[in-house]
């Protein structure tokens, strides 16, 4: 399987990466590798594998609705470029994303 | 309901609806997070829902428990294994970079909520495709004013439990939408999923909306399906729907376009405008890069732990109304409109009715008296003053006809205003037990001076005594209605 050009630029739009041209041609032909590699899998007949879901065979991990300590919002703050004491601080964006 | 909309317009409105709730937890979806709503910024956050490197996410046993009892209410069937999936995306509210949400193993699907109308003219089965449990993101405010050009993120929201509710696209027009969201924020709040507070953002709607026009030869155009996003209240749910529906039809005839031609479209709902605009274009779905989480392990429900969560949930307010209007003989449409005020509502009937003895009786004060003034006033029924004991009391009262239903509503209105006992205001208000010689003089003396409605009622004209009650009243405004006519006409029999 290989990756076209259009693919990879599709892909770094999405990770928000900006590719030169020369980017691009590297980028496509190493992805390319990487996904044939990763391709062989394919070959294995997996007709009666069930799917995986998680490689760890355990399940039902959870924990109680107990509130712990959080943060200080100095300490909340700290690593952030930018940031008025209260709020992170970004370039102007319209709305709220919500979950969607 | 919809007739008027339905048989006016040459288009069947479908509607599918996207519910987020959510949940009613103490803490976050994947951490120990509180989720109080109002705190002062970027005080709820840890490195966990702040997604800084190294932290990892455990599952809030109570939120999944919490999710598991709305589907089951909506008749879901729960899936023996569900584990979750990132939803890549980048925005400044979602530290992550990704959604832990749900993709193709959804912990319920298939269930079904009826929208359900109390004078029979029309039931609805909505479909519901799935019902899914994710995190919420964060909160980003942009402040015009503040001259700075930045946006500032508050990140309590972020990890915040979240209940998605898809529903089939059943829907037939917007008044019908807005009823199934009141019914669905009913069951929800009886439930103690969510307090579906839309105010504070507990409960968000999307609305998917097309058209279906009949064109010659018996095809049916599609238009292309629209999002609706922002609307804040189930009011500008259903006024977004009748705009949309209407601003569709006008491009359908312009244009003809039909669905599938141009990509899924998202608009806006401007409320004081009162119109829709069209947003950035929906990300088609493999843009989100959905992969299964690593950091979750699955879960798997056993029939042990769904038993259990059925037998914690109480009944839903459907199964509530029946109830009701069975235990207490009163009509359906009491029982509806006693269960739609929710659960401490029918509380205090219960209590009421159980004093009385009869259904119907409580059931008519709650309906004129209690809610009536409690809408007035606001607030919630739990901190009314004036209790079920006090109603039953005045109740009682107009029962042994110590004076008429009239007279009990001004004594309700004084025992609320003044916040005094019955007994207090039957006093103060000069309202005296009329006893039986009181009462056969009064007749006498109305009697005396009315002959001839004593004329016409030994005429046979009984009716004609109604005529002595107003007097009556006027001379003595305790006296009781019914047993001044019942008295007068005994006189009249012994003349």
């Amino acid at each position: 399987m290989s990756l076209s050009r259009n693919d990879v630029a599709k892909v770094g739009l999405l990770a928000r990466l900006a590719l030169s041209e020369s980017d691009l041609d590297t980028m496509t032909r190493e992805l390319s590798t990487i996904v044939g590699f990763v391709g062989q899998l394919e070959q294995i007949d997996t007709t009666n594998v069930a799917p995986l879901a998680h490689p760890l065979d355990t399940q039902n991990v959870f924990r109680a609705d107990v509130p712990q300590p959080s943060l200080t919002t100095a300490q909340a703050l700290q690593s952030a470029p930018r940031h008025d004491g209260e709020f992170f601080l970004v370039p102007a964006v319209l709305g709220d994303s919500g979950a969607n | 309901m919809t007739a008027t909309l339905t048989a006016a317009v040459p288009f069947t409105t479908v509607i599918g609806l996207e519910v987020h709730v959510q949940l009613q937890t103490r803490t976050k979806l994947f951490c120990g997070c509180a989720t109080t709503f109002g705190a002062a910024p970027n005080t709820q956050v840890c490195p966990t829902c702040l997604g800084l490197p190294g932290s990892l996410p455990v599952m809030n046993r109570t939120a999944f428990e919490l999710a598991v009892r709305a589907a089951l209410a909506l008749g879901c069937k729960i899936a023996p294994f569900t584990k979750w999936d990132r939803k890549n995306y980048f925005y400044p509210d979602l530290p992550k970079g990704y959604q832990i949400s749900q993709f193709d193993l959804p912990f319920s699907s298939q269930g079904a909520l009826e929208v359900v109308d109390p004078k029979g003219a029309l039931t609805r089965n909505v479909r519901i495709t799935r019902v899914h449990l994710e995190e919420d993101a964060g909160k980003s405010m942009h402040d015009e004013t503040a001259g700075t050009g930045d946006t500032r993120i508050d990140l309590n929201r972020a990890g915040t439990p979240l209940c998605e509710i898809v529903s089939e696209p059943d829907l037939r027009s917007p008044q019908e939408a807005r009823a199934w969201l009141n019914e669905l924020k009913l069951l929800l709040v009886y439930l103690g999923v969510s307090d579906c507070n839309m105010q504070e953002g507990s409960l968000r709607v999307d609305a998917n909306v097309n058209l279906h026009i009949p064109c010659d030869g018996g095809r049916i155009a599609k238009t292309p399906i629209v999002e609706i996003k922002n609307m804040n209240s189930f009011r500008s749910v259903e006024r977004a729907l009748v705009y949309e529906s209407a601003r569709q039809y006008e491009e359908w005839q312009a244009t003809k376009a039909e669905m599938g031609k141009t990509p899924k479209q998202t608009r806006g709902w401007d409320d004081p405008a009162g119109v829709t605009r069209a947003q950035r274009h929906k990300e088609e779905s493999s843009d989100y890069r959905y992969f299964p989480e690593p950091d979750l392990v699955p879960v798997t429900v056993s029939e042990e732990w769904l038993a259990a969560t059925r037998e914690a949930m109480g009944d839903p307010p459907s199964v509530l109304r029946e109830a009701l209007a069975a235990t207490w003989k009163i009509p359906p449409y009491d029982a509806d409109v006693l269960v739609n005020q929710g659960r401490e509502l029918v509380s205090y009937f219960e209590d009421l009715a159980g004093r009385v003895g009869e259904g119907k009786v409580a059931s008519n004060w709650m309906q004129q008296d209690v809610l009536r003034t409690l809408n007035e006033r606001g607030g919630s029924i739990d901190d009314f003053p004036v209790r079920p004991a006090a109603v039953a009391d005045i109740i009682g009262r107009v029962a042994k006809g110590d004076f008429d239903t009239s007279r009990a509503r001004e004594i309700f209105a004084e025992v609320l205003a003044s916040g005094r006992t019955v007994d207090d205001v039957v006093a103060s208000m000069g309202i005296a037990a009329v006893d039986d010689d009181e009462l056969i003089s009064l007749c006498r003396e109305l009697l005396a001076a009315n002959p001839r409605v004593v004329a016409d009622v030994q005429g046979g004209k009984e009716q004609a005594a109604a005529g002595l009650i107003g007097q009556a009243k006027k001379k003595n405004p305790n006296v009781n209605p019914g047993k001044v006519r019942a008295m007068c006409l005994e006189l009249i029999r012994q003349m």
